[in-house]
């Protein structure tokens, strides 16, 4: 049976933040991935990472953009600890290896970003995500004596004791299929978003959110659960991501007449305003009938000059040729708005912690919450890294002199029970587990995506709990211990489900538009009636709605104009 | 849509059933558009028929890293590799291989075994099987699903893949020259694949080549201005007998690499800045070796093999008349690689082996080949596509860097 004081479920940005955190305040931590580390979608983020370093921009204005990014949704008391702290975590990241890109004088350099009112975006080609985490991979390595890698090891559930504290986890080694309970003192969740959910999708496979899955069975509350970013450019059928980066480097929007649509709906920002606003711009071009046939709109970035492209765009180049079969260099490239963030999560403090002892959460897992109803690009590696470090600092702190936890000995077996009933169910004629995945995510990306109204909501929760019904008894192929993906599969989709539904009756419950969510029906912001978090709990029994404040601190709602 | 046949070298490690135990072939019929990946039609046959085949994917976007295997022969990214234009080439070799004796995969040998492939010849041409196996010079876990923890993982933890900056932090950050980081992101490109790996032909030869992901690593950190340990990592890399001087410089690296990381580029970046610029003596003789190659060929336009073996292991006039012991042991030493050479005919002939015997260029041959000297002496043009741009084309940014060329170079062994 594993001990650790802290451990980290998950091993992208956050989690790998956290449980170097954790290990420089001298405790000894564990740090489990379903898949291998550098595998984490952490890798996907391409355009670069906010932070008010230079001279002449304050944190306050980095505050002030998430605040009104987030449709007034964000928690200010959050946002201002990320935006304060931001400067301190991007000259930690430069000072252990990131290398970043530099101005002409060797300095940090910067590039634009949506819905920012400073170029204060720091990057790496586009390759950010991927560089800030392998170069804490690298200090993963470096910190091997204290730090405990489990990887390819998939977590099952969370392990609560009598008192409803969390104790640690029980996790199934991919490679041979034995089960193990780990036991800890603070257990941080930094599993990631559940874009799998939805399809297409910018996310990877792994995106199942079931992290979120297992906060919400053992007794979490699940906040924001109804805002879903979609992405204003992705690819039309694969979903792949063209980063923001692009505008921010001059890109144009162009609808099928070649106009530049964007003057109508954002004047001011054009291409640059906060991504809700330009995916909604997008899809109603493409609904009206200005976009091209295949329901896509173009992006230009034939705008940017070629050495630049080459220099710091390389990664969509090659998106665009290996995927698209265009030379962006050349040519507009057809896009449309697609799934691509999770904006709700597990509710947590600034210190991470969840309303289950022991329990925190951290990332795209998490919701503090700083992106409220729309995150702002180059905000979410931001949020992984200091809400990540904060958990681990107070995980950490949370573990000193605390005994190991007590676990109920059935734990394990009632877990490995679960696994085996799966493995061992007969094929009776009923649905595949991908047709159940594939119906969950048309059914998502058509009635719980940029555009929604009471009829279609209320449709896909119908669907999701028929779906949750059929997916309780899909029988699946592989019997096997070693590498079982088809047993990982099934559990994965369980917990997309549980998720999907906290999704369609949080966005049910919210009868106004609100950054990532709009309600044709319901088409106006209502601050009178909505301004609050709608909280999804299920202790023990069906899913419960409830509410909680939005916190404000300097900064009133006001109308929301890019 | 289209119809492509996917022929995957499957093994089952718990399977008892006759026909699944051991390494077997299976072949897979999907349906699917031909600009989809060969990923998502290993998907639609894992989603689809049998949920027992393994396969390590995430992000569909050659960015993860995860879905490195082998197609056709080549190693690869299945998401990155579109399965219609898999087919053609599955085709085209099958065509080459009747007609006559290209090289065609290791898999096209052993089809003839039956395990419920199809026979040679009831494809048409159109829908010749796309040949999937699982990445090279690593364990096999199940299906395409390799051991990289116990090869390629360790390998990268080798090379003390970290910053050891050589101070505390500044203030701000590191003041660097903007170029720098720009040299270094080539290899931070790297995703950890394993394709590289994959396809070394030195790592096939000796297991514990360090190898060109691990390698490329290295360079990250050997090329970063704000790492305080250069020297010690090169001494290091230099005298490891599985470190820089193993790679024989056969460009497989350079040639699957999905991100353009180039590895073997940085194997000899690593090697011209220990061997030239920090004038580390091996205990390999790598650099001895590899300069005999620089002078003979210098003099002689070709490679006058009798001369090689001297000037590896004691260079020059002074090492001729005055050979260190260790020079002679390695001489020694080398007697038996060179018969087997003579033998197996890579090396010329006894008798043409006598020095002073080996043929001059026709004509004013030799005069360009100093041109070729005197040009990369006097440039370093760095090949890194982050700088230079994909294929050059009118990007021309080359010029305004460092000037380097890689042929300067050559192999060493």
């Amino acid at each position: 049976m594993p001990e650790h004081d802290v451990l980290v479920i998950g091993a992208g940005l956050a989690g790998q933040r956290a449980a170097l955190a954790a290990a420089e305040r001298g405790v000894s931590v564990g740090i489990i991935s379903k898949v291998h580390p550098i595998r984490s979608h952490s890798n996907a983020a391409q355009g670069g990472i906010n932070a008010a370093l230079a001279v002449d921009d304050t944190w306050e204005s980095h505050a002030f953009d998430t605040v009104k990014g987030s449709d007034y949704l964000g928690d200010q008391d959050a946002i201002e600890v990320m935006c304060r702290e931001a400067p301190d975590e991007l000259l930690h990241l430069e000072h252990i290896g990131v290398t970043f890109h530099r101005n002409e004088k060797g300095e940090l350099g910067t590039r634009a970003f949506g819905g920012a009112s400073k170029a204060r975006t720091y990057y790496v080609a586009d390759i950010t995500g991927q560089a800030i985490m392998h170069t804490l991979y690298e200090q993963l390595m470096k910190y091997a004596d204290q730090i405990d890698r489990y990887e390819e090891w998939f977590t099952t559930d969370l392990a609560i004791d009598d008192e409803g504290h969390c104790v640690g986890a029980i996790t199934r080694n991919i490679l041979d299929g034995s089960t193990e309970l780990f036991r800890a003192k603070s257990v941080i969740l930094a599993s990631g978003g559940n874009g799998q959910i939805w399809h297409p999708t910018t996310n990877a496979l792994i995106c199942t959110g079931d992290g979120i899955a297992m906060a919400y069975r053992a007794g979490a509350t699940l906040m924001d659960m109804e805002m879903i970013q979609y992405h204003p450019t992705t690819l039309a059928g694969k979903g792949f991501l063209i980063t923001e980066g692009a505008r921010g480097e001059g890109a144009h929007l162009l609808n099928a007449k070649g106009e530049r649509f964007m003057e109508t709906y954002a004047p001011n920002k054009m291409e640059l305003a906060s991504r809700d606003v330009v995916s909604r711009a997008e899809q109603t071009e493409i609904n009206e009938g200005r976009g091209f046939p295949d329901g896509t709109v173009a992006l230009d970035i034939t705008v940017v000059p070629r050495k630049r492209i080459q220099e710091a765009l390389r990664e969509i180049v090659l998106v665009g040729r290996d995927f698209a079969g265009v030379d962006i260099t050349r040519e507009p490239i057809h896009i449309k708005p697609g799934n691509h963030y999770t904006m709700g999560g597990v509710k947590t403090d600034v210190w991470g912690r969840t309303n289950v002892p022991g329990l925190y959460a951290a990332g795209e897992v998490a919701c503090v919450s700083v992106h409220g109803g729309n995150r702002l690009g180059a905000n979410s590696l931001l949020d992984t890294l200091i809400f990540g470090r904060r958990s681990g600092e107070d995980g950490a702190d949370h573990a000193k002199g605390r005994g190991q936890g007590s676990v109920p000995r059935s734990a394990l077996a009632d877990a490995e029970a679960a696994v085996e009933e799966i493995i061992g169910r007969a094929h009776d004629g009923g649905r595949r587990v991908s047709e159940i995945k594939a119906e969950l995510g048309a059914t998502m990306d058509g009635k719980v995506a940029v555009f929604r109204d009471e009829e279609g909501i209320q449709s896909a929760l119908d669907a999701v709990r028929r779906l949750k019904e059929e997916a309780a008894g899909a029988a699946i192929d592989d019997r096997g211990s070693v590498f079982n993906q088809d047993v990982l599969g099934a559990i994965e989709l369980q917990n997309m489900l549980e998720q999907a539904e906290a999704v369609c009756m949080a966005a049910l419950e919210r009868k106004e538009s609100r950054g990532a969510q709009y309600r044709t029906d319901y088409p106006e912001r209502n601050d009178e009636e909505w301004l609050k978090h709608i909280d999804v709990s299920r202790n023990g029994g069906e899913p419960e709605i409830s509410y909680s404040p939005v916190t404000i601190t300097d900064w009133q709602p006001e109308e929301r104009t890019y | 849509m289209a119809s492509y046949t996917l022929k995957v070298r499957r093994y089952q490690p718990e399977a008892e059933e006759d026909g699944r135990r051991g390494a077997y072939w299976e072949t897979f019929d999907v349906e699917l558009d031909p600009t989809l990946s060969v990923l998502d039609g290993l998907l639609q046959a894992r989603d689809g028929s049998d949920g027992t085949l393994s396969v390590r994917c995430s992000c569909r976007a050659a960015i993860c890293g995860s879905c490195g295997m082998k197609i056709n022969g080549q190693s690869t990214l299945a998401c990155k590799t579109r399965i219609g234009e898999a087919a053609a080439e599955a085709a085209r070799i099958s065509g080459a291989d009747a007609s006559g004796p290209l090289i065609s995969p290791p898999a096209e040998k052993e089809l003839a075994d039956g395990d419920g492939a199809p026979g040679p010849g009831t494809e048409s041409a159109g829908n010749e099987p796309i040949v999937i196996e699982p990445m090279g010079n690593q364990p096999v876990i199940k299906d395409l699903v390799t051991d990289m923890e116990s090869t390629h993982w360790k390998k990268f933890r080798r090379v003390t893949p970290w910053l050891l900056p050589s101070g505390p932090p500044p203030e701000r950050e590191h003041i660097v020259p903007p170029e720098s980081m720009v040299d270094v992101t080539q290899s931070v490109a790297c995703i950890q694949c394993g394709a590289c790996v994959s396809a070394c032909l030195s790592m096939e030869a000796d297991p514990e080549f360090i190898g060109p992901a691990a390698l490329a690593k290295a360079y990250r950190f050997v090329g970063d201005p704000r790492d305080g340990q250069t020297t010690e990592r090169l001494y290091d890399l230099a005298n490891d007998p599985h470190g820089i001087y193993d790679c024989t410089h056969c460009f497989a690296c350079v040639d699957v690499c999905p991100k353009g990381v180039a590895p073997m580029n940085q194997i000899m970046r690593l090697r011209r800045l220990a061997g030239h610029d920090h004038d580390i003596h091996d205990v390999n003789n790598g650099r001895n070796h590899e300069l005999g190659f620089v002078k003979i060929i210098e003099r002689k336009g070709t490679l006058d093999e009798s001369l090689l073996l001297q000037e590896s292991y004691a260079p020059g006039v002074k090492g001729k008349l005055l050979p260190r012991a260790a020079s002679i042991k390695g001489l020694l030493q080398s007697i038996p690689t060179a018969i087997r050479g003579i033998r197996t005919g890579k090396m010329r002939s006894l008798p043409k082996l006598i020095p002073g015997v080996h043929p001059k260029l026709p004509g004013d041959a030799q005069d360009h080949v100093k041109a070729i000297y005197d040009r990369a002496e006097e440039s370093r043009i760095q090949l890194n596509l982050y700088v230079i741009g994909e294929g050059g084309e009118e990007d021309q940014a080359a010029e305004a860097v460092e000037p380097e060329s890689v042929s300067e170079e050559p192999s060493a062994t």
